[in-house]
């Protein structure tokens, strides 16, 4: 994956350059908005990360002159004002998603890897029925089934694994889970979100000798197929 | 600029000075057609007069001829008075009368005029203004009949000196007024900006002295006080907000450097390293939790995140956090019991759904942690939402050991836990942050004995329901 990072603190983007390396990833860096812009213009890349307040051209116009330019690839605004209308503004401008500063790098990960497989599949090509091993959801009867047995599930119950598997071998972190399930951005303090996980868990993968539902440690979940190297 | 030129610039004095000129127009107005009235009326009176003595000429011609009327106006010319006569020949000389010499051609004009003269007694003067008739006789004698109008022209004279008097005193007198007038202004208001400028000095103690006449001055430092006032509130609320950040954020920062100074020192595994590492990045995330908890309510108090609020379902959004929250209540034993009020419309308010979620949030945790029962039996966390007249109540109620009355208004403020919480995890700053919530959609959070445990009641005013419009009768 080519990542390209606009971001003027030279520390804050050399950390993010090594980091995506690191994890096996292309990573460029534009220290100002008009380079930024001139790279992101011209180069193939699969994600920008864009910090919202840029010398020489902001991120958000950056982001606005960009779309207007028919430049779609997507972007995540890392942002220290973390604020409700900021996300808000973000979003409005031609954002993708939005994570406030300071954040995990496993949280921006996470991120970046849904919004390019996101790029990688147009929307019209998402399948009907999600698969991973044995476990099934169809999305148009919202019927989920594991080895051909019928598991029901509440409602919110559905819509966590229909994320879990449309996002299926990447990490879905806590936040993220939040957002698309619930819709709410705040940053939840219980483990909230792990006992709805495990909640799902206990109804998808009991009785399995495979458990598909992975804990990501320090990140989030996963669901795939075979074990996760670094599960608790 | 310069003291006097100050005082030419105060409003004051520019009003003042609009006043004098237009008083003044209307003073030479108001004299000058008195003068001319006057000068009317002395005028008409002369006429008449002279009209008057020659109908009693006419008269005496028409019985006796030229010759009584030369013999009249010679009587009548040695009586002393203001009246004047004269008979000529048609070539101009005397033949009775007692004006001597005239201007050339005056004799001649027949009709109404003003012309200069000299009495036959008094050649050598310098000749004086008379109002005078001619009148052409048969025979070609002209008869003059007039009368002196020096009176007239001193009186008009008279007249114009008291105009011009007059302007000029009102002139003066006005220009000292406004003067002072605006002297007295402008001390005061330098006065006002002498203490003013103390006070952005530093001296926020300092006030504006009022003069106590109740006028518009008084009423602009009663305001400027006011406000003075305020403001030294709300530079006290900062400097308390400030001790406590600093106190609250002191601590977990000494920590985090305690930690990582514990590890450089003792830590000899890699394992025992990387332990202490996780250990600093939670505390580190803790910091910034509590940042952003902090941020978030200065935020909403200065009324910043306006511009995100949109219409949604209040009612809704309990459901959800609620929903949310059931899981991980029934984990610790607890029994979530939700009634939130579903009518057709929900509880639909202007606001913020993400803030009212986080809110709520807030407010279960607070209620998860702190909501246990002391007897530790089974436990019962009861969330309502419902409509009240014009307004949504959202509950959430617990049967802990609650909040005795004396400390409520304590635990809204920021960082402030009581003592029987320091010994678990939090930051003080959940109610801060649903009060400040509730305070933006100008709603209120109260907290109330649920008889036993804890009531939070958040009040939010409800947005009018749109009137439905009429529906229109069908063509059919």
């Amino acid at each position: 994956m080519r990542i390209l990072i606009i971001e003027d603190d030279k520390e804050a983007a050399a950390y993010l350059v090594k980091a995506f390396r690191e994890t096996g990833h292309v990573a460029d860096h534009a220290a100002d908005g008009l380079d930024g812009y001139a790279m992101a213009e011209a180069g193939d890349y699969d994600v920008l990360v864009v910090d919202r307040m840029l010398p020489k051209l902001d991120g958000l116009s950056l982001i606005r002159s960009l779309r207007e330019q028919k430049v779609e690839t997507p972007v995540l605004i890392l942002s220290a004002l973390g604020q409700v209308d900021d996300r808000v503004k973000g979003l409005r401008a031609g954002g993708d998603d939005y994570l406030p500063k300071p954040y995990a790098f496993s949280e921006l990960l996470a991120r970046v890897e849904v919004l390019s497989r996101r790029r990688a599949s147009a929307p019209s090509s998402e399948p009907t029925v999600y698969r991973v091993a044995d476990l099934e959801l169809d999305r148009l009867s919202h019927r989920v089934t594991r080895s051909g047995h019928e598991i029901v599930l509440q409602p919110r119950e559905y819509r966590l694994l229909e994320y879990l598997m449309k996002n299926a071998n990447q990490v879905v972190t806590r936040t993220m889970l939040l957002e698309h399930v619930w819709d709410y951005h705040f940053d939840p303090q219980t483990n909230v979100i792990d006992v709805h996980v495990s909640r799902l868990r206990s109804k998808i993968d009991k009785g399995f000798d495979k458990p598909l539902i992975h804990t990501i440690r320090g990140a989030g979940y996963m669901v795939r197929v075979g074990s996760v190297e670094d599960e608790e | 600029m310069t003291g006097l030129g100050k005082l030419f610039r105060t409003t004051a004095f520019k009003l003042s000075f609009a006043y004098l000129v237009v008083f003044t127009l209307f003073a030479f107005v108001t004299l000058g057609y008195v003068a001319w009235s006057a000068e009317k009326v002395l005028t008409d009176q002369f006429v008449s007069t002279i009209e008057t003595e020659i109908d009693g000429l006419a008269q005496q011609y028409r019985n006796g001829g030229l010759r009584r009327l030369v013999n009249v106006v010679d009587r009548r010319s040695r009586t002393p008075g203001a009246s004047l006569y004269l008979v000529t020949t048609e070539l101009g000389e005397r033949v009775a009368g007692n004006v001597g010499a005239l201007p050339p051609g005056v004799i001649d004009r027949v009709g109404q005029f003003e012309t200069l003269y000299n009495r036959t007694d008094e050649t050598d003067t310098k000749p004086n203004v008379a109002l005078v008739r001619v009148y052409l006789l048969p025979g070609g004698f002209r008869l003059l009949v007039g009368r002196d109008i020096e009176e007239r022209i001193r009186l008009r004279d008279v007249i114009h000196r008291a105009i011009g008097y007059s302007l000029l005193f009102i002139g003066v007198l006005g220009c000292l007024g406004s003067w002072f007038i605006a002297r007295r202004v402008l001390k005061r208001v330098d006065d006002m900006t002498d203490i003013t400028r103390d006070i952005m000095a530093g001296d926020l103690g300092g006030r504006l002295k009022i003069a106590g006449t109740g006028d518009e001055l008084d009423r602009l430092a009663q305001n400027l006080n006011d406000m003075l006032d305020r403001i030294g509130e709300l530079m006290r609320g900062m400097r308390e907000v400030s001790d406590n950040i600093a106190h609250d954020l002191k601590t977990p920062l000494t920590r985090l450097r305690n930690k990582a100074d514990e590890a450089l020192r003792t830590a000899r595994t890699p394992d025992e390293l990387k332990a202490a590492l996780e250990a600093t990045i939670e505390e580190s995330d803790n910091l910034i939790r509590i940042f952003n908890a902090l941020l978030m309510i200065a935020r909403l108090e200065a009324g910043n995140a306006r511009e995100a609020l949109a219409e949604f379902d209040a009612a809704e959004a309990v459901r959800d956090v609620a929903e949310l929250y059931e899981a991980v209540a029934e984990e610790v034993g607890v029994t979530l019991d939700v009634s939130v009020e579903s009518g057709e419309s929900g509880l639909p308010i202007h606001g913020s759904r993400e803030l009212l979620g986080q809110a709520m949030a807030n407010l279960l945790d607070n209620a998860l942690k702190y909501g246990a029962a002391p007897d530790g039996s089974t436990q019962t966390i009861t969330v309502s939402a419902q409509r009240v007249g014009q307004e949504a109540r959202i509950v959430v109620a617990d049967r802990g050991p609650g909040i005795p009355e004396e400390e409520r208004s304590h635990v809204l403020e920021r960082f402030v836990r009581l003592e029987t919480a320091r010994s678990r995890p939090g930051f003080g700053l959940g109610l801060s942050l649903a009060a400040a919530v509730a305070r933006l959609h100008e709603g209120r959070l109260v907290l109330e004995d649920n008889a036993p445990g804890l009531r939070v009641v958040l009040i939010l005013p409800l947005k009018e329901a749109p009137v439905p419009q009429a529906v229109l009768p069908s063509a059919a």
